[in-house]
């Protein structure tokens, strides 16, 4: 399990390696093939900024080599925003006095049809809370099912689950999951989570695992920068995580996802840092350079502008359109999100701005036909 | 050097020597002293009962020296678990070099059979160090089916043409989650300096060190080139090719200024 | 009787065991191993396993290879 081989990293000695890193570290990195943690932590560092040009061309020229010029698209569902845990940073947390809504079956259909009309989306992502009682993993099991007629390829982002569970729910046609660790730091993850579920760092780090035991086909990370004030270490220690998955789970396709919080208008959680745009361009340049082959999302938390340079320069997965509350394409327009979207385009505007940089929006590379073995199973 | 561990078993040098094409016993004996090895292999012949001849494992057998039998001439799962009991019986040693190869020409190995093999042997209690492909898929079905190691070819055995296998190999070291020896067609301490510098385990040595006109400095060379080329991996190898300039213009990343 | 070791005829007196082939062939106390028809036989139950006219034994011993 990962967590053993993260007990043996130690975080304050990585900070510092990170900030030891030279320029000939830098160059050494940008020079390999084959990257390891090490080369990794060398152009996410303050050494590798002045190299960010070269950085962006080497992605754009890997992620070109190994996607060709394609961006997959997905959307977003959140089914409910009941959720027991109380992540100091979250708007859905526990104590937070706003209406609840776990979505009827009648609801979700409407929803999924209210997609649809959006744009020709193929790949949904179903999001939940955390409330196992009232919408547990036979609810997740069937809004899937009834999903299934609508899209080819459902992914889910919901509390960590057992082996057991997320077998059953690729019975149901899940095909990907999706569960931010939201920091590596463990000391510091219990102060963020303090109560419910959540609050067990060990069952989430090594939810990574059970899903590789599941033989769950996608499985994406992510960490929330804006809660540790040294993110760049952070980071690494979800490469670390990567290569280890990747050497137990090699059947596995993985994506890094880099959320990353803003300042609240409205007096909510404050974030510890905040990333700037060139930042987050260097960590998604040295992800690509670090793996050719994970895919990187970005999601509707980043501007229009912003996704539209990064979409040629390392980024494979995009939403379009996302409503971050429940029931928001239809049922309920007007409820809480669970985080400010950014980029409010049209998902045909999405479309256009991509194919204007000569990019192919991908609805669909998997039909969940190919999967009728493994349900069957 | 990190010292490699195999199987709970830790070793100093990480050249591994295998025993065939000697001009004789001697000479092997002196050439694996040289080497440093601790782990050299040994194959299996029936006994010609009209000719009683030299004992070659005398010359091979000493406390720092790992035996490990192979299983040469088997071509199939079935016939390698017969031999490895044999071996096991033989030599007092649960360690074995599995090798089936039905072809007699080249010699390649039948990833087949030796994975069959693999997942049989790992349940008979052996430590197997499987010799494939350099198949990265292969190796890591064989890591699952319990291999102690992986030992995929760098070329033909015998040919002592070097690392003609050489991406794949990255792939296999990069993800293997057991220790990567190469083995076959390494001809030359620059190719076993090479192998290392990718970050292979060990590599396992033979038909260059055995038909060099002076075996026993052949070895010596050999152990200096493993030694070198694995310093420099865990130095951490500097850019031969490229030069990388910090960038002041900057057509791709100009929106971020 | 006649027995069959490594593809050569041998004759052995009825009902001898295995310890008293390994005499025979002088065997030494390592470094071999003995099968009968395809079955490899402890050298620990040599002395309780009694040799059939016909058998086919394979006595093998280390050899030079890599």
């Amino acid at each position: 399990m990962f967590s053993e081989v993260l007990e043996k990293i130690d975080w304050d000695a990585t900070t510092e390696a990170i900030y030891a890193k030279s320029d000939a570290d830098v160059r050494r990195a940008l020079a390999k093939n084959h990257l390891d943690v090490e080369d990794f932590m060398a152009l996410i560092s303050p050494a590798a900024e002045p190299y960010l040009e070269t950085m962006a061309q080497l992605s754009y020229r890997y992620t070109r080599e190994r996607f060709g010029n394609t961006m997959q698209i997905f959307i977003p569902l959140y089914i409910t925003n009941s959720c027991t845990n109380s992540c100091v940073y979250c708007g859905f947390h526990v104590s937070n006095p706003m209406k609840r809504t776990i979505l009827t079956e009648e609801e979700m259909v409407n929803e999924y049809k209210a997609i649809k009309k959006l744009g020709p989306f193929e790949n949904l992502l179903i999001v939940t809370g955390e409330n196992p009682v009232k919408a547990g993993v036979p609810y997740i099991a069937r809004s899937l099912d009834l999903a299934r007629p609508y899209f080819s390829n459902l992914k889910i982002e919901v509390m960590p689950l057992s082996v057991e569970e997320y077998e059953e729910l690729t019975h149901h046609g899940m095909n990907g999951v999706i569960c931010f660790q939201e920091t590596y730091h463990k000391a510091n993850y219990n102060i963020y989570h303090p109560r419910g579920m959540k609050s067990n760092f060990e069952w989430r780090v090594n939810g990574f695992d059970r899903m590789g035991q599941a033989g769950v086909h996608s499985i994406g990370m992510g960490v929330l920068v804006g809660l540790e004030k040294e993110w760049r270490t952070d980071i690494t220690m979800m490469a670390y995580h990567l290569r280890y998955l990747q050497k137990h789970y090699w059947k596995t396709k993985y994506s890094f996802n880099f959320p990353r919080m803003r300042p609240s208008e409205n007096g909510g959680f404050q974030p510890n840092v905040v990333m700037s745009d060139r930042e987050l361009a260097q960590v998604t340049f040295a992800t690509r350079i670090f793996d050719h082959d994970v895919d990187i999302s970005y999601s509707t938390r980043e501007s229009a502008s912003f996704r539209n340079h990064m979409a040629r320069l390392g980024v494979t997965t995009m939403s379009a359109e996302s409503k971050t509350d429940p029931g928001g394409y239809y049922s309920y327009p007007q409820a809480l999100e669970q985080f400010h979207v950014s980029d409010e385009r049209k998902t045909g505007e999405v479309a256009a701005a991509l194919r204007a940089l000569g990019i192919e929006p991908v609805w669909k590379d998997w039909d969940q036909s190919f999967d009728e073995l493994t349900c069957r199973k | 050097m990190e010292k490699l561990t195999i199987a709970g078993k830790s070793f100093s040098s990480r050249l591994f020597l295998g025993t065939g094409k000697f001009r004789s016993n001697e000479l092997m004996e002196q050439a694996i002293r040289t080497s440093g090895s601790e782990m050299v292999t040994v194959a299996m012949k029936r006994i010609d009962l009209e000719n009683p001849e030299d004992d070659m494992l005398r010359h091979i057998t000493h406390e720092s020296i790992q035996l490990l039998p192979n299983t040469s001439g088997v071509r199939d799962a079935e016939e390698a678990v017969f031999a490895a009991q044999m071996a096991r019986e033989a030599f007092g040693t649960n360690w074995l070099k599995l090798e089936i190869h039905p072809d007699p020409r080249y010699l390649l190995p039948d990833s087949i059979e030796t994975l069959k093999a693999t997942e049989k042997l790992v349940k008979l209690g052996f430590v197997v160090l499987p010799y494939c492909q350099a198949d990265p898929v292969l190796c890591k079905r064989l890591e699952e089916a319990g291999a102690a190691t992986v030992m995929p070819l760098g070329a033909p055995i015998g040919t002592n043409r070097g690392l003609r296998t050489k991406d794949f190999l990255q792939i296999i070291i990069e993800q293997a989650g057991v220790p990567v020896v190469v083995d076959a067609g390494i001809g030359s301490p620059s190719h076993a300096a090479e192998a290392m510098e990718l970050g292979a385990s060990a590599v396992l040595v033979n038909t260059a060190i055995a038909i060099a006109a002076d075996p026993v400095r052949m070895a010596n060379a050999f152990r200096q080139a493993v030694e070198a080329g694995r310093e420099a991996y865990e130095a951490g190898l500097g850019s031969v090719s490229a030069n990388f300039e910090a960038n002041a213009s900057s057509p791709l990343t100009a929106f971020l200024q | 009787m006649q027995i069959i070791v490594n593809n050569k005829a041998m004759e052995m007196a009825e009902g001898s065991t295995l310890s008293a082939l390994a005499e025979t062939l002088r065997l030494p106390e390592k470094g071999v191993a003995v099968a009968i028809n395809n079955q490899m036989i402890p050298r620990e139950e040599w002395s309780a396993t009694g040799l059939q006219a016909g058998a086919q034994v394979v006595v093998i011993k280390a050899a030079c290879g890599g």
